[in-house]
């Protein structure tokens, strides 16, 4: 029986030591630096609105991050984001308007408050599963304008009427239009905190949130202090979307209570699906799908955009089960096997203990999901189901 | 015939030029064409938004029926020679949608205006913007009193008479009617219900902490508005002012007769229309109701004969077969088209966007079809609130019946 | 006293809307263990159709129980076809079918009926009970119909095989299988008597909020509210949830100084809150315990 500790073996380790170097990552990296070579020229080849649409795509993918963090990746459900986008958004537009600090200090600030928020709604949210956190969270995003319009804070919310936030200026030395920074600004700001997000996933303390969402009695078994955890994720995640508000204020310019309805709470909850819950890249296809795809509906139809975008949503959903990453990765996954067909059967070649590990836990009947972005060894073709098929066999052969 | 080359044409261009040359200079100067975006010979661009989805979508009716009305315009021939390409968008009340959309109408579709968004927190939304871009926001399809402001926002143009005024004359009406009386006002808690709160209580002035006793504000996610009505009772009101959208209106009115409530009911201009509200209220629990009007009710039948009236159903008829014609919203969205049209006929050919705005601030004494009798609009560079005045009108027998002097309540 | 006395029966009158909702609610999570977040729009579809056949001249209890027939069907007919090839994909992307179904069902109605709102008859009247001005006959009938329709549900369930047949394959839908119930259509089934429910709750709530499109949103939050404070697994608790947090909501509204009034999306969802911290199952419903 391997031990936990030999879930340490670095990686990249194992595949130099023996196995046959997987292509993967090579054309990951095309992949990355081919978009972020289209990111950067982006905005010269197109005009203010468009601009100013692909600045509001990232915004959206960072919110979406934010719920990825706290729903694909640590199992919390919220349908309720969309008030730590508005609270972010808020604090931008009172630090600017006024107390008159610049723009770039407000996003720290918003993310901060945000995170303080979001932990203390994460401590009680310890006491709740699944469908009951839902269900508080609905309800945060459902009260939250009201909140907003509330006439003791109007001094500072300026109530129904909203605040009117400058748009930055362009630092004085470049010779690009307003829009254009905040674009920069705004992808800056965002492969800080994608890279930020990757890396948190990547070490221990994102295996952890991982287990903990996988089987979190097991998780606790092994030591794991879930609750600091969960708060803890609870406060990062709702970190990523106020900063995602805070640079939305910026954008749109303008924060008002009607502004951060439930509307927007299920947006993200339908990008963050669309995407594909545990996929860093899915967050900006899902950003997209809910700036871009409303539009669309209504240039189909204007009588009828609301059917035509959930008939939209349908097919999506109907087509990708997983999100547009899981389909991504499905379909690599099925091109990889036939360029390279696996050279003998799942259970046996196992090159690193690693697997060894993973796939004695599948054997045992646990479904372990694989930690998204890290890269599947080929001789390890074991789904998760075919190896509950198996467990489920040998289970019913043992007598009753 | 020699096949004209490049070199020939050139050689030969002095030469036209030449003989041409008076034709170009001493063109007279009056049918001067001045474009701006959006403008050609044959074709101007105009911008709009409204709710066609979402919460909001009762008043969808407004958008669609300008929509319509540039169509007939179209139909007719245009204005000017050149037909009108009215781009309306959904921004399904939601201000940051409103501005995507107001974006994309500014930078993609290149417009030369914006007429009539619709509602008080979306235009908010834009209403710097368009400003600071010097793009005409014309005749904003909300009473707020905010757009009557030609030194601060001098692109932006309101239309209606704005909340506070009217809350000024729903003031003035109980001083008069009933002076010691105790009033409670039903509003919807955002940008245009706290407009009416704040005319009604500046109208009332130094009466207002006697007489304003219960304000009940509700939120469009509430079901009913029974308990704010019945509070209202409790507290001994005897004057109620009700400025909620139709649905919250007509609950009122209801709950009102159900609990054997009759103050002096005084009915917004926004939940007045009988097909909308009075209609499922029940007209015997909507008699004696007193509200404010500027445009005459579809469903009055003392407008039958009436010239203005009757374009207008054949309009509808026309334009927009099977749509509901006791909906207040048509009438209010033509005739916001058609004071447009009224600007674009003054600029003739210098359809510029400055010109645009000054011919917008240069109306007098103009009249559209529905219109009440005597109600006309007017504009100037220091005054932008297109239509101030408005006629009281009482509940009787299943209709409206006018009384009363045009009265304004214009904010100082 | 008088106020008081007043702002509680009216209370319980809203009280009975939320109830009717909340039922619903507790009968697609008996029989999918998710909440559908698309019961609002379905029962304002059907109602919308109830509207529609009254129009035509239908007699009202025809075109009642018309309605809640073609629910029935519209119900399983919607299972089958939407949520059974998603029944194997994870419950977020169900969440979107959920979604898409409000929003398809939300735009067809203002595209077919418009957003005018329209009055719905009752069978009921709305003369005052017994002379009082506390509460009329329909209201009287609204929360009575909900009685009626909770002791039918109650004997379903307890006393009816397929009742017992449905409960199983929500809880334990492998175990289920193997004893030879058809789980798949067991959900149909549940999806049907939902929205039949959900029907009968919309044309009993349309007479006293109009019919539009947008009926039900609120409705929605406030019957949630109610399921969850009376136990998502107990139909009796959601009814008296919802009786309860419509009362809540208007004594808060009227008596809370300052604040009430403003706030009441709040304080419902501080109910939420309060509820489930202290008693996640609600005060009626069952604390499941589950094997690890």
């Amino acid at each position: 029986m391997t031990t936990p500790q030999q879930e340490t073996v670095p990686f990249g380790a194992a595949a130099a030591s023996g196995a046959r170097r997987p292509t993967w990552p090579q054309t990951r990296h095309w992949v990355l630096a081919a978009a972020l070579a289209v990111a950067i020229a982006a905005p010269f080849f197109f005009h203010g609105f468009v601009i100013f649409q692909l600045t509001e795509v990232m915004i959206y993918g960072l919110a979406i991050l934010g719920l990825n963090l706290l729903t694909g990746f640590n199992g919390q459900f919220s349908v309720g984001h969309g008030a730590f986008y508005g609270l972010g958004a808020y604090v931008t537009a009172i630090m600017m308007q006024r107390w008159g600090i610049a723009y770039y200090w407000t996003l720290p600030a918003a993310g901060g408050v945000c995170f303080v928020v979001g932990v203390l709604v994460g401590l009680p949210a310890l006491r709740l599963q699944g469908l009951y956190l839902a269900l508080v969270t609905f309800a945060a995003a459902v009260a939250l304008p009201q909140l907003l319009k509330f006439h003791g804070f109007e001094g500072w919310t300026g109530g129904v009427q909203g605040i009117v936030v400058d748009q930055p200026d362009v630092p004085g030395f470049l010779p690009i239009s307003a829009d254009q920074w905040l674009y920069f600004f705004t992808l800056g700001v965002m492969l800080l905190m994608f890279a930020g997000a990757s890396n948190l996933i990547r070490s221990r303390t994102g295996r952890a949130i991982m287990a903990i969402r996988d089987h979190p009695i097991a998780a606790a078994a092994m030591g794991i202090n879930a609750p600091v955890y969960k708060t803890l994720t609870f406060g990062v995640s709702a970190l990523y979307t106020g900063v995602a508000g805070a640079l939305g204020a910026l954008a749109v310019q303008f924060v008002a209570p009607d502004s951060f309805t439930l509307f927007l709470s299920i947006s993200f909850l339908v990008g963050l699906i669309i995407g594909g819950m545990g996929s860093l890249p899915g967050c900006l296809f899902g950003g997209l799908f809910v700036l871009y795809v409303p539009n669309i509906a209504e240039s189909v139809s204007r009588g009828l955009a609301g059917a035509v975008y959930g008939v939209i949503m349908l097919l999506v959903i109907f087509a990708m089960p997983s999100g547009a990453a899981g389909f991504v990765r499905h379909a690599a996954g099925y091109l990889s096997r036939w360029r390279n067909p696996p050279p003998e059967p799942a259970g046996q070649n196992l090159a690193a203990p690693q697997n060894a590990y993973i796939g004695q836990q599948q054997a045992a009947g646990f479904a372990v999901r694989q930690p998204p972005g890290i890269v599947e060894e080929q001789a390890l073709r074991i789904t998760a189901q075919e190896a509950l098929t198996t467990a489920k066999q040998e289970r019913s052969r043992k007598p009753k | 015939m020699k096949h004209p080359t490049r070199r020939r044409i050139l050689a030969a261009a002095p030469t036209v030029l030449a003989l041409g040359g008076p034709l170009f200079i001493a063109r007279p100067a009056r049918a001067a064409k001045n474009y701006g975006p959006g403008v050609t010979d044959s074709e101007i661009k105009i911008g709009n938004t409204g709710p066609y989805s979402g919460p909001a979508s009762s008043y969808s009716s407004v958008p669609k029926s300008e929509v319509a009305y540039w169509k007939m315009i179209n139909d007719q021939g245009g204005i000017n020679g050149r037909k009108i390409n009215y781009i309306s968008y959904d921004d399904a009340y939601t201000p940051p949608k409103t501005v995507e959309m107001v974006r994309k109408l500014v930078e993609q579709d290149h417009v030369l205006l914006v007429a009539s968004t619709l509602g008080t927190p979306t235009s908010s939304a834009v209403w710097h913007y368009l400003n600071q871009h010097q793009v005409p926001q014309l005749f904003v399809a909300s009473g707020a009193t905010k757009w009557d402001d030609p030194k601060g926002h001098p692109w932006t143009i309101g239309w209606q008479p704005n909340y506070q005024s009217e809350g000024r004359i729903y003031a003035a009406y109980a001083l008069k009617e009933k002076p010691d009386g105790k009033i409670g006002i039903l509003y919807q808690d955002d940008d245009f219900g706290k407009d009416y709160l704040k005319g009604l209580t500046d109208g009332l002035g130094s009466k207002a902490a006697a007489m304003l006793k219960v304000k009940a504000s509700y939120e469009t996610t509430d079901a009913t508005v029974d308990s704010q009505v019945i509070s209202m009772k409790a507290a001994g009101c005897d004057v109620f002012v009700n400025t909620a959208i139709p649905k919250f209106a007509a609950q009122a009115i209801k709950k009102a007769a159900e609990i054997a409530w009759k103050p002096l009911h005084i009915l917004s201009s926004i939940g007045s229309s009988v097909g909308a509200t009075l209609k499922p209220a029940g007209f015997d629990n909507s008699e004696g109701i007193i509200s404010d009007f500027y445009l005459k009710d579809p469903t009055d039948p003392r407008w039958q004969n009436d010239a203005g009236y009757k374009w207008w159903v054949a309009f509808m008829n026309k334009y927009l077969p099977g749509a509901d014609q006791t909906d207040g919203g048509y009438v209010a969205g033509s005739m916001l088209a058609a004071t447009l049209a009224q600007v674009l006929k003054q600029c003739g050919d210098d359809l510029t966007r400055e010109n645009v705005m000054k011919q917008a601030a240069s109306l007098h004494n103009f009249t559209v079809p529905m219109l009440l009798p005597g109600i006309t609009i007017n504009t100037s560079p220091t005054d932008f609130a297109p239509i101030k005045q408005v006629q009281m009108a009482r509940f009787n027998s299943g209709r409206w019946q006018l009384f009363g002097p045009l009265l304004t309540g214009a904010v100082g | 006293m008088q106020l008081l006395l007043q702002q509680i029966m009216a209370g319980l009158a809203n009280g009975a809307i939320y109830a009717g909702m909340a039922l619903a609610v507790v009968m697609i999570f008996l029989a999918i263990d998710h909440l559908n977040f698309a019961q609002g729009e379905m029962a304002t579809f059907s109602t919308f159709v109830a509207w529609q056949l009254l129009a035509w001249g239908f007699p009202y209890w025809i075109a009642f129980v018309l309605v809640v027939m073609l629910s029935f069907v519209g119900g399983i007919a919607i299972e089958r076809i939407l949520f059974k090839p998603l029944h194997k994909a994870s419950i977020l992307s169900q969440l979107v079918a959920f979604i898409a179904l409000f929003s398809i069902l939300n735009s067809g109605d203002g595209y077919i009926w418009d957003y005018t709102i329209k009055t719905f008859p009752t069978p009921f009247g709305t003369r005052p009970l017994f002379g009082s001005v506390l509460i009329d006959t329909h209201e009287a009938g609204m929360i009575g119909v909900t009685l009626v329709v909770l002791l039918l549900i109650y004997g379903f369930f307890r006393g009816t095989r397929l009742g017992l047949a449905m409960r199983a394959a929500a809880q334990n839908p492998e175990s289920a299988r193997l004893v030879g119930i058809r789980v798949g259509w067991m959900t149909a089934l549940g999806w049907g008597l939902a929205a039949a429910i959900g029907a009968v709750g919309g044309m009993l709530i349309a007479p006293v909020v109009f019919l539009e499109p947008n009926m039900m949103f609120g409705v929605l939050l406030y019957g949630f509210a109610g399921a969850v404070l009376g136990g998502l697994t107990s139909p009796g608790g959601a009814v008296i949830g919802g009786f309860a947090v419509g009362i809540i909501e208007n004594l808060a509204g009227t008596f809370v100084p300052y604040i009430g009034r403003d706030l009441k999306l709040t304080i419902a969802l501080i109910v939420i809150v309060a509820v489930l911290m202290v008693r996640p199952a609600g005060i009626f419903g069952r604390m499941t315990v589950s094997r690890v």
